[in-house]
């Protein structure tokens, strides 16, 4: 398996970015252990270095904690599935509202848009629920 | 909570408080071939266990650099050190050079290969030689004269990457062949590698296949250290990929 990275931001923060993705949408679980820091490095075909920078990055970061001789492991409290999210929302969100301020939309015309994409996904969602 | 800028940790490949211990030091090393300046003082320190990329065109120094620091080249002026040993015999044994072109018979199979290189080499492990001829699905029985360029290219990383070597130094092991045997060769290499007991110094122009492997990118130009640093803080500073930044580089 080849897993494409974005090799114009550092791989890294990719792979911290994916395994917070995977603990916020439930596939890891609090508690749940990662991939070796080997494995993993085969797996992504990136340098062993690259994932033992971004494991200890997670760990600064209180998200996975590694006991001697073990594994590394997602943070046991329930706590860090909502903080997770928390941190992902808040990049989404600031990614966005920038994005849409460098267009040129004013706070009114953000949350139009962000209504009407709302209504018409809701429309969406509630045909495809009817069936 | 999560900052870019400030997560961001200074130096190459830095692993923890731990003082580095260098496999190899080059001080101001320079090589000419009549009026050419094939390196011109170059100096570099090669931490235990990282892999580094030596970038740049043809004619830039790489292959020569590589062939200083295995010993096959005389430099005219500056010193190289491995494990604080100048080249010589004594090193011979700590540094494997697998150069860009064919050194085995043709006559002989992969399978005489493996046999003779265990026979040459103290340093060979029987048991990763096997493991990496299955991962590049290497038959034994083939002649070396009847492999395509990719499967020699992939014996011959088996030659460097079999050894228990401190220092791996591969010459351009993804010049002219296939894309499927480069895809085998970057993940043979990352499948070896484990960020302990070894360095790799591997010379390419094929940056966009290679990137993901490096702890550190040195540039050359003309014999000369054009740019050097770590991949990642580079990719931070710069905002591109080190192929992207490559093509500026020799722009």
């Amino acid at each position: 398996m080849k897993v494409e990275f974005d090799q114009s931001r550092p791989i890294y923060l990719q792979i911290i970015e994916d395994i917070k993705r995977q603990i916020a949408t439930g596939v890891l679980k609090p508690g749940d252990k990662l991939p070796s820091q080997r494995d993993l490095a085969v797996q992504l075909q990136v340098n062993a270095n690259t994932v033992q920078r971004a494991y200890r990055e997670m760990e600064l970061l209180g998200i996975v904690e590694t006991l001697r001789g073990q594994g590394t492991f997602v943070r046991a409290e329930r706590s860090i599935v909502e903080e997770t999210r928390g941190d992902m929302v808040s990049t989404l969100v600031e990614e966005f509202v920038t994005a849409m301020q460098a267009l040129g939309y004013d706070a009114e015309a953000i949350l139009l848009h962000v209504r009407q994409k709302l209504a018409d996904t809701a429309g969406n969602g509630g045909e495809r629920n009817g069936k | 909570m999560f900052d870019r800028s400030s997560q961001t940790l200074p130096g190459t490949g830095e692993r923890g408080m731990a003082s580095k211990r260098y496999v190899l030091e080059i001080d101001g090393l320079s090589k000419r071939y009549g009026r050419v300046e094939a390196l011109d003082d170059v100096s570099l320190q090669l931490p235990m266990g990282e892999i580094w990329g030596v970038l740049g065109p043809n004619g830039s120094g790489k292959s020569t650099l590589l062939k200083c620091i295995a010993g096959l080249v005389k430099p005219d002026e500056g010193s190289i050190r491995i494990n604080g040993l100048s080249p010589s015999r004594a090193t011979k044994s700590v540094v494997a050079f697998v150069p860009e072109i064919n050194t085995m018979y043709r006559w002989m199979t992969v399978a005489e290969v493996m046999s003779f290189a265990a026979a040459f080499y103290q340093d060979w492990s029987k048991e990763r030689a096997q493991e990496l001829m299955e991962f590049m699905r290497l038959e034994p029985g083939k002649k070396v004269g009847s492999l395509s360029k990719g499967m020699r290219a992939r014996l011959r990383l088996i030659l460097g990457m079999a050894r228990d070597a401190q220092l791996v130094l591969l010459d351009e092991p993804l010049s002219g062949i296939d894309p499927a045997s480069r895809d085998r060769i970057v993940e043979g290499i990352a499948r070896q590698f484990d960020g302990e007991g070894r360095s790799i110094v591997l010379s390419t122009h094929a940056v966009d296949e290679t990137e993901r492997l490096f702890d550190t990118v040195m540039f050359l130009r003309d014999g000369h250290i054009e740019l050097i640093g770590n991949a990642e803080e580079l990719r931070i500073q710069r905002g591109k990929s080190i192929n992207d930044l490559f093509k500026e580089v020799y722009a």
